[in-house]
């Protein structure tokens, strides 16, 4: 029997509450043992996708099959398939670490022996071993945040979803977490994760969709996107703050999109197709112009410049989200 | 922190589930989700002081406080022992008492997300209200049993034969199934265990203006009927008839109807909040 290509197909999803129109036609296709990101600014609808793929929600319109199985019509066979680790953590507080993850392996109906191994197991992984019997109340946030992805990992689900899998975690233990997700996908796993954070989108996926005011907007690889908006980025550094709109309407000639300014860095950025004819404008208007300018440099555009140009917000960085200041200094694992 | 094979085939099947599709087999799930749910809640009621305290010890001083502190200023119709009359209207505020605890647990794992999981997960949707259910029924019986002991201690008896003592269980115990379904459904309605606090507010009126402490034909008119209609009422009058304890002497067509009625009022409550905890249920896909 040969696999299908696409383990999640999602087709003009729709979800309104009430007044609020969070899905507008959501179409997704996630390719069989692949990891695909949802990149999107506060509200854009990622969580309400993941609820409606894992069953939680029941769509308005359009249809959806995750492992082969419609998400309306065969949803208990869905979630046989499927782990979930939500936005918020879905543990029980009084229970300890084992006592839950007994719990769940018991409803997944693991024998009472399969379960605890199984429990054992999955808390020596997630460096839960030693507060196992420990109450999750006392646990740190990042503790029930391992806690949990260890329960949805208990069933070696086919398609897991991750809605924001590593906030709130330190470096070593959102290593931790990609690896964890790395080891299912190289055994089939299919994975689906939202995200605030581009460089774990960079890092960790195949292919990334773009969510936006409940629509996918574009998708594509890390690469593909970053070159769709127009292949490279210009930086001007210049010498003097005050040249800068000078500078940047200047730049405006030759770009394929609004230039930036950073009034801190002396620096204005924009993205360029034809980067040696940009080079050779700028250098000269500038001069013409008497832009005293320190450097210009081309480079690859960043996923966050991506983003900012698909919806016109920048998405959280790391070193807003909440509680984790350290994130960005840590490298990511190979 | 290392990083094992997530699938070792000793720590787990590579696909552990296949949904049940016999019908047997789908009850057998159901069976089994059920217990371990309830174990869970059991779990939760060990653990939290406060619940053991509330669920045991307040019966013990509510027999105190009202068998002696108001019992002595008390009078029951036709010369009866106050206590005697007493006992099984505090039965009745136990279970009555209950829907505060079936809220609260509701509203927590609503507000935790640990509903949520479960939604996630294949298990049967009976077994997470069965297990629920089940266990809100073990911890009444051990309030029950806790109230009895107390009552014997304080000269309570059950004068009925086993067979009619027996009944008295089983309609409190119906009583508390029905409550259950308000609890869910007042619990899925809050979702914050904060919004499930005030619940229990109202419970202590609700359980006043019955005939539990005092008979309504002692109340002023309006209130009389509204004690009389209350079907906690009619479950203590049940419960005295089958205890053989005094105060069952009501003339209303209610009272003299109490075991009719203990019957009654517990289905009409189901068959109202049933369907209404069920609509929560589903309103939360929605
Ligand atoms: N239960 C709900 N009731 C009403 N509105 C909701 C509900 N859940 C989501 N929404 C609305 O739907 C829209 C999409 O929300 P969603 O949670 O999917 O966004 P998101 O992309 O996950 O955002 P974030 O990055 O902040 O997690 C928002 O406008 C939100 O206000
Ligand atoms: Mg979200």
């Amino acid at each position: 029997m040969s696999a299908p290509e696409f383990t999640i197909v999602a087709e003009g999803l729709r979800k309104n509450f009430k007044k609020t129109e969070a899905l507008k036609g959501v179409d997704l296709k996630v390719r069989a043992g692949t990891v695909c990101g949802l990149l999107g600014p506060n509200g854009a609808g990622k969580t309400t996708t993941v609820r409606l793929l894992c069953t939680l929600l029941r769509p308005d319109g359009g249809r959806a099959e995750v492992a082969g199985h419609d998400i309306a019509r065969e949803a208990r066979q869905v979630r046989t398939r499927i782990g979930l680790i939500g936005q918020n953590t879905t543990t029980d507080h009084v229970l300890t670490g084992r006592q839950n993850l007994m719990l769940f392996g018991r409803l997944y109906h693991l024998g009472k022996r399969q379960a605890l191994r199984r429990a054992d197991a999955l808390l020596e992984q997630f460096g839960l071993g030693e507060a196992a019997d420990r109450q999750v109340k006392h646990y740190s946030g990042g503790m029930r945040r391992r806690l949990d992805i260890a329960a949805s990992f208990i069933a070696a689900p086919d398609v897991l979803f991750l809605d924001e899998p590593t906030t709130g975690q330190d470096p070593r233990h959102r290593s931790e977490v990609w690896r964890s997700v790395r080891s299912l996908v190289d055994q089939g796993t299919t994975v689906l994760l939202t995200t605030h954070f581009l460089d774990e989108a960079d890092q960790l996926c195949d292919d990334i969709a773009v969510v936006d005011q409940g629509q996918v907007i574009t998708t594509g690889s890390p690469e593909q996107l970053k070159s769709r908006i127009g292949g490279d980025q210009v930086d001007l550094l210049l010498r003097h703050a005050h040249a800068l709109p000078q500078a940047a309407k200047i730049l405006a000639r030759v770009a394929t999109g609004e230039p930036e300014t950073v009034p801190e860095a002396r620096r204005v950025s924009a993205p360029v197709t034809d980067r040696l004819t940009a080079l050779s404008v700028l250098a000269r208007e500038l001069e013409a112009a008497g832009v005293a300018v320190e450097d210009i440099s081309l480079r690859r555009p960043t996923l966050d410049e991506v983003f900012l140009r698909l919806t016109g917000s920048r998405p959280k960085s790391a070193q807003e989200a909440e509680g984790d200041d350290e994130i960005l200094e840590e490298g990511v694992p190979a | 922190m290392t990083v094992t094979d997530v699938r070792t085939p000793r720590d787990a099947p590579t696909r552990i589930v296949a949904v049940p599709r016999t019908p047997l087999s789908r009850l057998r799930w159901a069976v089994t989700d059920t217990w371990v749910v309830a174990q869970r809640d059991l779990v939760h009621w060990v653990r939290s002081p406060a619940q053991v305290f509330s669920g045991l010890l307040f019966p013990g001083m509510m027999v105190l406080l009202f068998g002696y502190v108001f019992g002595s200023a008390m009078t029951v119709e036709n010369g009866g022992d106050y206590r005697e009359f007493l006992m099984p209207g505090l039965f009745a505020l136990v279970i009555i008492m209950g829907v505060g605890e079936t809220v609260t647990a509701v509203a927590d794992d609503a507000g935790a997300g640990v509903t949520d999981r479960f939604r996630s997960i294949p298990m049967s949707r009976v077994g997470v209200v069965a297990g629920r259910c089940l266990a809100d029924m073990m911890n009444s019986v051990m309030g029950l049993c806790v109230l009895v002991l107390c009552g014997l201690v304080v000269g309570w008896r059950a004068g009925g034969s086993l067979l009619e003592s027996l009944a008295a269980v089983a309609l409190l115990l119906l009583l508390r199934i029905s409550i259950v379904w308000i609890g869910i459904y007042l619990g899925l309605l809050v979702k914050t265990p904060e919004a499930a606090a005030a619940v229990w507010t109202p419970l202590f009126p609700i359980a006043m203006i019955s005939n539990a402490f005092v008979s309504p034909e002692q109340m002023p008119g309006w209130l009389r009927v509204v004690a009389e209609l209350n079907p906690m009422s009619a479950t203590v009058t049940a419960t005295r008839e089958l205890f053989d304890n005094p105060g069952t002497g009501g003339t209303s067509w209610l009272s003299e109807n109490a075991l009719l009625m203990a019957v009654v009022w517990p289905a009409l409550v189901t068959a109202i909040f049933f369907p209404l905890a069920v609509h929560r249920y589903r309103k939360m896909s929605r």
